[in-house]
């Protein structure tokens, strides 16, 4: 069958919908989603985090997170004077039951909320031996847990201490960016119920994005940038002595 | 756990199993390499030890993979690794690199050593024996000296492929760790280097102390210029495996990056004992003095003996405990430099104490079955027949 | 001159290599699992697993669809921007099946100290207070409204 030009130019923008279709590989589950017009990233705002552990509780019960094991974790910094070099840090329980009124009098003290930082360039993915760990086409990191191993080297090859061993699935794990929520237009279990907006998600392909918008008006740093992971989860109000 | 750490770091993600594993395989290439010495580089001297060598690296590499096996969270998903090995993981690279030393270098090079050997053993041998010695054959009975020449002439090639590929072996160990950019400990260009020398530094003690027990044990007098000679190896390359070692810890210390107080502090606390005391003074700096000793002073045959013993077995622990001190040492400190860990070994755990004293000690058992197969002494060859290595 | 069979053993090592890569290639077809490599390097089947997992967050535009009420009186004070669930909890399976699964009510007794008692670390500008004092002794839904807790907007009871 010969096709003349006036039917390829209606063709083409169709083919060209169902070849992005088949590059963003949306299975069943999530049928409207196309990956690739998404690249999700983090605002975390030190400025307005409490410290109340909302979200550490709420990733527990929306992932199944195990007891003393963390997909995200809150962490309290000290620094005395200009010491930047030399902070006192605790994160009772990962900071998940908040934390407890500290005897510090001066100084600088905040919180700092961490997660996985589903870094673009991300050391984890690379040493994978098998490819039980990968990117997906939206920028996130995920497990596959039925392919998984459990050799852990991912985990020794995270900067951050973002992933753990499950301790009964022996597999290796850590924060999914809540794909199964984000893929359905929700927002991370953590960002629903952080009461302060200290934690936003972000879409960084869609331009009316506010949190989008933030990030191209204010100062914000990742953590070890030194690294060059290519971490998405960006801090605002990041002070020197963070780990 | 003192100070700060990241919550998930507080427990230690890689066991003694993992400490065992690159102390094993260090011992593979080791030995390896000393046979090697004998048969591309002509070491006439160290002759006596060339098959020996060589059993000795199959043992341990045989049991290589047995701790990695038990420490995996789903071994029986360890097959992936060679159905659909990530190109970019050193790990999965490192798959094909055993496979490759095992069967087309270390089991090939045995065989062709000791085909004619076989030959004779399938013809004089009885019972299940004769048909294990017939199967090693592959069917072909041709021990005429020009297909026992051909041996000769493919079994060097292989040794001349086989030198890089141990270096590969272990080098890929020191690679796996210095790869790894999120831990300072461990990255450093100089990993694999290190691994490599304290690999070969540890196999040739293996085989010393091996080739001194089994001469004991068979009542035969020792080859002293054997020993002088393995003994002058180790000296050798200890020198420079002390010398990286040292470059490495120079260079941190010189240049103190962020990491380097939590290091410092670490070395001087949590792992003193098995980094100051057993690594350096136990495990190099005395075996180093002992074989210097041998080289400065005209010492007798007894005496040397004695040292060379003892000089293997320190210069051992220290190889093992350099291998502790990267493995767990890497695992105690906080990614925050501000906290350290304790490592909880079990005992009679699936990654305890008691498994890898018990791998430790399976590889002599299978070098016991290897030798009693493939007698490596030639003046106990089955058939009668003079010699027992190269044609 | 080498006679073939002289190197005949050779070929034969030769053979049994090949045959041993042969049976690898038909192992790996037989058991590779058939979604690897669908979308990159790892098992195409593994997204779709990750993404049916069931929801314990309902989110906060869920529970407005039937609480409206509540909403308006929420929009005008200072917990506007509080999601429902941050209080009450996943409600996923609530939203799906309202009469079904009833929702708990949140201890009081617990829930609001855990933003508003007092630390050095909070930022400066948060309502903060010691709660012995500031209470004295008084659940704080005595008096204030939870859904609108500042005064200013009405929400004294």
């Amino acid at each position: 069958m010969s096709l003349n030009r006036r039917q390829i130019l209606l063709l083409l923008p169709a083919a060209a919908v169902a070849w992005e279709f088949v590059l963003a590989g949306t299975p069943d589950e999530a049928p409207n989603y196309n990956a690739t017009a998404h690249w999700w990233g983090m605002l975390l705002d030190i400025t307005k985090c409490i410290g109340c552990g909302s979200c550490v509780q709420a990733c527990a019960n929306e992932n199944d997170v195990p007891d003393g094991y963390f997909r995200t974790w809150v962490e309290r910094y000290h620094v005395d004077d200009w010491h930047i070099d030399n902070p006192v840090v605790d994160s009772p329980d990962g900071g998940k039951e908040g934390f407890p009124q500290s005897d510090w009098k001066d100084g600088k003290n905040f919180f700092v909320p961490k997660l996985c930082n589903h870094c673009v360039d991300s050391p984890c993915t690379q040493v994978c031996p098998v490819g039980a760990t990968f990117h997906t086409a939206d920028g996130v990191v995920l497990i596959d847990y039925n392919y998984c191993l459990g050799c852990r080297y991912c985990i020794q090859a995270c900067p951050y201490g973002c992933r753990f061993f499950h301790p009964t699935r022996h597999t290796a794990e850590k924060c999914t960016l809540c794909y199964h929520r984000i893929t359905k237009g929700l927002t991370t279990a953590c960002c629903e119920v952080c009461p302060t907006g200290a934690r936003q998600l972000a879409d960084l392909k869609n331009p009316n994005d506010p949190i989008h918008a933030f990030l191209k008006t204010h100062s914000v740093q990742v953590l070890k940038p030194h690294l060059a992971t290519g971490a998405k989860m960006f801090y605002n109000g990041l002070d020197g002595s963070v780990r | 756990m003192d100070g700060f750490m990241y919550p998930n770091e507080v427990e230690l993600q890689w066991s003694v199993l993992i400490v065992l594993y690159p102390f094993l395989t260090g011992l593979v290439a080791g030995a390896f390499i000393l046979a090697s010495l004998e048969r591309v580089f002509r070491v006439e001297a160290i002759k006596p030890t060339y098959r020996l060598a060589l059993l000795t690296a199959l043992a341990f590499l045989i049991v290589a993979p047995m701790p990695l096996q038990l420490h995996l969270g789903h071994p029986e998903r360890s097959l992936e690794m060679y159905l659909t090995p990530h190109r970019a993981s050193a790990m999965a690279m490192f798959g094909f690199v055993y496979l490759w030393y095992l069967m087309a270098v270390l089991l090939l090079e045995i065989w062709l050593d000791y085909r004619r050997d076989i030959v004779l053993l399938a013809q004089s041998s009885s019972g299940w024996k004769r048909q294990l010695y017939r199967v090693l054959t592959l069917g072909s009975y041709n021990i005429s000296s020009n297909a026992l020449h051909i041996d000769e002439r493919a079994g060097w090639i292989i040794t001349v492929i086989g030198i890089p590929s141990a270096f590969l072996l272990h080098g890929y160990v020191g690679f796996i760790f210095g790869s790894v950019k999120a831990n300072p400990w461990w990255s450093t260009p100089l990993m694999p280097v290190v691994f490599l020398f304290s690999a070969m530094v540890s196999g040739i003690a293996l085989v010393l102390l091996v080739y001194m027990a089994t001469t004991a044990l068979r009542k035969k007098a020792i080859d002293i210029y054997c020993l002088d000679a393995i003994a002058k190896y180790l000296f050798y390359i200890f020198v420079i495996d002390f010398t990286l070692e040292m470059l490495d810890l120079i260079h941190r210390i010189y240049e103190a990056d962020e990491s380097f107080r939590s290091l410092d502090f670490m070395m001087h606390s949590r792992l003193f004992f098995s980094q100051i005391v057993l690594q350096i003074f136990v495990g190099t700096i005395t075996p180093l003095a002992l074989l210097a000793l041998v080289q400065l002073l005209k010492l007798s045959e007894a005496v040397r003996k004695r040292i060379y013993a003892l000089a293997s077995l320190l210069t051992l622990i220290g190889i093992f405990a350099m291998r502790w001190n990267v493995v767990i040492g890497g695992q105690l400190f906080s990614k925050s430099f501000l906290g350290y860990t304790t490592y909880k070994m079990g005992f009679v755990a699936k990654e305890g104490l008691l498994p890898a004293i018990a791998l430790m000690i399976l590889p002599f058992g299978i070098l016991y079955i290897l030798i009693r197969l493939l007698p490596p002494w030639q003046d106990e060859n089955v058939s009668g027949l003079s010699t027992g290595g190269i044609a | 001159m080498n006679k073939f069979q002289d190197y005949a053993h050779l070929i034969r090592v030769a053979a049994v290599f090949l045959l041993g890569a042969i049976a690898f290639v038909a192992v790996r077809a037989a058991i590779l699992p058939k979604s690897f490599g669908q979308y990159g390097h790892f098992r195409g089947d593994a997204l779709k697993e990750i993404m049916s997992r069931p929801l314990g967050y309902a989110g906060h535009q869920e529970c407005e669809g039937c609480h409206p009420d509540v909403l308006e009186v929420k929009v005008k004070g200072v917990h506007a921007h509080v999601n429902c669930e941050s209080c009450h909890g996943p409600l996923a399976k609530h939203a799906e099946d309202p009469t079904v699964v009833k929702p708990v009510l949140p201890n009081v007794a617990t829930l609001c100290v855990r933003c508003h008692s007092e630390n050095v670390a909070k930022p400066g500008g948060f309502p903060q207070v010691d709660q012995k004092e500031h209470a004295q002794g008084q659940l704080c839904n005595t008096c204030h409204q939870p859904h609108s807790p500042g005064f200013d907007a009405g929400g004294k009871k």
